[in-house]
């Protein structure tokens, strides 16, 4: 792992990263967990991860737009998705996915909104990676691996028509 | 006092004048034109190259707010907006608080006026008794006050009975009704007219009918009664063309139209700007070039700058209950420029409508540059350039809906009976 | 000047300011709302119905003329979104007391206000207001005059999108009192602009305002000519006090000539919907069979009301930077 604040170099693969996340939740998983993922990116791992752990309960997919605490500074996102958690909350094992683990800012507002459905028993996280640079009290369960950025840097999972996922290297 | 203009390009449509020519003016009346009578030492001489010497503006309706109405307007602020726009003589309606309907009132108002030592006030009177509608006024004894023509301003004369009666009255005495044609009924609660504009913003509206069903009624009272007619601010097509036709068959009248209807059209209305409330409504594009062809074809008689301040209290409200009208005094001459360059008419035929084609509607000796006439004398740069900021204006009314664009013209001095009464 | 002098509901970057009217509002604002609210639709469906986005907020609704029901939408829209709601009333306060809009407007703006959802019964005054306030304020028309209620016209767009998924391939009736319907204006305004092909007004021609078909309509007097073929039927509320005026002659005629029934609603497409922007007047414009029958649409309007009118409060709020 290269030290904080520097330059990206090699870009993680998301392949790869993913194989090592579904290594870590293969033991774990409860046939009554509930996979959630977060728009856009999470949505596509959590898919991915959904179908490959083969658990009966439906997917769910979190659009976290209306939670966010940045809303007073960019205002409501220019594409809203809908949340839609097609399964009971209250007393369930939630496994959240995101792609990019950060700040922890988003996670901070998908737990309020998953609040808002109900009591879950759990929630645990799954991130494809860790980026650094957090500010709130939050540590994926489950992570494929860890890339430190610069903070003038951002990275953006994309999927191609196949649906393989990689990694896209952006310099603000 | 003896003064010399010297230099100007001389505009006298009376006396069928256009020329580079001096103009020397003593004791209050004109006494040269071209060359200086002998003997004549100038007290002052005014440099007028570059600028065009015409008579003093002649307006038809300007609203000075007294009596009663002072807290929008005085006879002062307006009166010195009368000269900043060139204005010498000018017509006030009846509409004031009291409105003025007793030969006591206008009385006052003409000695208010004469003290000033600023424009000449002619009062119109009230046809009815406080513009109500029913009971005829004393017009022989408000003529003798001083009222030279009698009207209903912008109030509704419903009853057709009390028209015809206030008409064959006047007729009488052979004093002129003036007359806005606007049927009440088919206007009523109307703000805008019925078109495109009013349908998409949801306006109440006034169809043309309001305007050509009252002319209806006026034109066969006219022809019935012989009363000297004159119709108020034209403002359609269907309109002019019915007294274009009346007049070809005869028909003794006369018409005016507002200077603000030559440029604006219902588009103007924009998001319901308030300034653009006027009484009769800004109509369709097609209408606006009517008046303008109108006018210059002398259908329409003359251009007046139906003068209206309005505080802003009655003015920033929602579009209909908004009180209608525009100040006007100041932008009647460079408007009126502006309709000239743009139909590339000449300026005398232009300058024509706002001084002597208005006087003769008034019946008042004025509006020429004739020998021995009055010395009442404007002065004007046709080439300089002012931005319309309502706060600038003399007026008190700010309420214009030219603000913020650029006119061409400016009076530079204004003179009455020979004296400098405003300088720029 | 913050706001586009050509369009002063957009700011310069071209986002939602205010919401006053649905002419010239660009589709793709339009689409961003209608797209909004669909996420809303599902936050209302949940046990906990609030979400923090106008957290400490206040929301003024300023009602110059009465409305319970638009007024309850916007309440409910607000609180779902967190925000404060203070409602008044102010056709029986101030303004008796003769004090101005702009007066009663100042007034209020001077508390603090995030924003004002302004009703009014003269058109264009949510224009004048927003003309007055400072930039962290905003102004939401709901409803001026015969002009505009774009939050209505929007609730009608996304329920015609919900149950018809395109709008290019439709044809809409409106049918009754075109002229004093702020509705209508809306609705014809949203639908051209997303680009539904064909509008007809129906109605007798004393409601049908002139040069009405500068809109982009088509005007039909027989009701069934109208109706013929059309995927979605759209009819208006006709006041009380219009039928005892002189542009009708009984609410009975009214019904007979142009009310909504089964068998008018016969010959349009059988799988056409009904709409009403409530309050019905049963057998007035509409048949109580009609309104509670398998085409009507009209209780889904009401609860996609609300989920309207919280996307464009999040919206409008979210686009100052200050």
């Amino acid at each position: 792992m290269n030290k904080p604040g520097n330059p990206l170099r090699q870009l993680p693969e998301a392949e790869q990263l993913l194989a090592k996340l579904l290594e870590q939740m293969q033991p774990v998983v409860r046939p009554d967990t509930g996979i959630i993922g977060i728009h856009t990116g999470g949505v596509w791992v959590a898919q991915r991860l959904h179908a490959a752990l083969g658990i009966a309960v439906p997917l769910g997919t979190l659009d976290v737009s209306f939670y966010r605490d940045d809303f007073e500074k960019i205002g409501l996102h220019r594409d809203v998705k809908s949340s839609d958690l097609p399964f009971d909350v209250d007393g369930r094992p939630l496994i959240l996915v995101d792609d990019v683990l950060y700040t922890g800012r988003t996670i901070r507002a998908a737990m309020n909104v998953l609040f808002d459905y109900g009591r879950p028993s759990s929630i645990q996280l799954a991130a494809l990676v860790d980026r650094g640079g957090r500010e709130l009290p939050i540590t994926a369960d489950f992570l494929g691996g860890s890339a430190a950025l610069a903070v003038s840097q951002s990275l953006e999972l994309t999927r191609d028509e196949t649906g393989k996922l990689s990694f896209k290297l952006h310099e603000n | 006092m003896k003064i010399h203009i010297k230099g100007g390009r001389l505009i006298d449509p009376r006396n069928n004048l256009d020329a580079m020519h001096d103009l020397y003016l003593a004791a209050g009346k004109i006494v040269a034109v071209g060359t200086a009578p002998a003997g004549f030492h100038a007290n002052r001489t005014i440099d007028a190259g570059g600028k065009i010497v015409c008579p003093g503006l002649v307006d038809l309706s300007a609203r000075l707010r007294e009596p009663g109405l002072e807290y929008i307007a005085t006879l002062e602020s307006e009166m010195d907006a009368a000269l900043a726009g060139g204005v010498t003589s000018l017509a006030c309606p009846p509409d004031t608080d009291p409105p003025l309907d007793e030969p006591g009132l206008v009385e006052m108002l003409k000695y208010r006026a004469r003290n000033l030592n600023k424009a000449h006030v002619y009062p119109v009177g009230a046809l009815t008794a406080g513009l109500k509608g029913v009971q005829l006024t004393e017009m022989a004894e408000l003529r003798d006050a001083g009222c030279v023509a009698f009207s209903h301003a912008d109030v509704p004369l419903v009853d057709n009975q009390v028209l015809f009666y206030a008409m064959q009255y006047a007729a009488t005495f052979d004093i002129p009704v003036w007359l806005r044609p606007q049927d009440a009924s088919l206007a009523r609660n109307g703000v805008a007219h019925d078109g495109q504009i009013a349908t998409r913003l949801g306006l109440p509206s006034i169809p043309v009918s309001a305007e050509t069903a009252a002319l209806a009624v006026i034109l066969l009272l006219a022809r019935e009664t012989g009363a000297r007619v004159h119709l108020c601010r034209l403002s359609s097509a269907a309109g002019i063309n019915m007294v274009r036709r009346a007049r070809h068959d005869g028909a003794k009248v006369t018409c005016d139209v507002a200077v603000h209807h030559l440029h604006l059209s219902e588009m103007d209305i924009g998001y319901f700007d308030p300034h653009c409330h006027l009484i009769p409504p800004l109509r369709s594009q097609r209408d606006r070039d009517a008046l303008r062809k109108g006018l210059a074809d002398h259908t329409i008689d003359a251009v007046c700058s139906d003068h209206c301040p309005v505080d802003d209290d009655a003015k920033q409200l929602p579009f209909a209950e908004a009180e209608p009208g525009a100040t006007g005094l100041e932008l009647l001459l460079p408007l009126t420029l502006k309709w000239a360059e743009e139909d590339q008419l000449p300026l005398p035929v232009a300058l024509s409508r706002i001084t002597r084609d208005a006087a003769d509607i008034l019946g008042i000796d004025a509006g020429h540059l004739t020998v021995g006439a009055d010395a009442d004398v404007c002065v004007f740069d046709p080439e300089r350039y002012w931005k319309v900021e309502p706060a600038s204006l003399r007026s008190q009314g700010n309420n214009t809906p030219f603000s913020g664009i650029e006119l061409k013209g400016r009076v530079t001095h204004t003179l009455v009976g020979g004296l400098v009464a405003h300088e720029a | 000047m913050w706001l586009d002098p050509r369009n002063p509901q957009l700011n310069k970057n071209g986002e939602l300011h205010h919401l006053l009217s649905l002419d010239g509002l660009p589709a793709d604002v339009m689409r961003q709302i209608l797209d909004a609210a669909e996420s809303f639709v599902g936050v209302t469906q949940r046990d906990v119905k609030k979400v923090p986005l106008l957290r400490g907020k206040s929301v003024f609704n300023i009602f110059f003329e009465n409305s319970t029901r638009t007024r309850t939408t916007f309440e409910i829209a607000a609180k779902r979104l967190s925000a404060d709601v203070i409602n008044l009333a102010i056709a029986q306060s101030s303004t008796s007391k003769g004090e101005s809009v702009l007066d009663t407007v100042a007034n209020l703006a001077a508390m603090q206000a995030d924003m004002f959802v302004v009703r009014h019964a003269a058109s264009g005054a949510p224009y004048l207001i927003a003309k007055h306030v400072g930039p962290d304020i905003h102004v939401i028309n709901a409803g001026d005059g015969r002009h505009q209620h774009p939050t209505q016209g929007l609730l009608d767009v996304f329920t015609i999108r919900h149950y018809k998924k395109d709008f290019t391939q439709l044809r809409v009736a409106i049918i009754g009192d075109i002229l004093h319907s702020r509705v209508a204006r809306s609705q014809i305004h949203a639908l051209t602009t997303l680009g539904c092909p064909e509008i007809r007004v129906i109605g007798p021609r004393t409601l049908i305002p002139s040069d009405i078909k500068s809109l982009g309509v088509q005007v039909y007097e027989d009701l069934r000519e109208g109706l013929k073929d059309v995927d979605v039927v759209s009819t208006l509320r006709l006041q009380n006090e219009r039928m005892k005026g002189s542009l009708l002659a009984s609410g009975q005629e009214f019904y007979k000539y142009y009310g909504i029934t089964d068998e008018a609603l016969a010959v349009a497409k059988p799988d056409a919907i009904v709409l009403h922007p409530g309050p019905m007047n049963r057998g007035v414009e509409i048949d109580s069979s009609v309104a509670d029958g398998t085409q009507s649409v009209i209780l889904p309007q009401v609860s996609f009301g609300i989920a309207i009118r919280m996307a464009v409060m999040s919206i409008v709020a979210g686009n100052w930077r200050g």
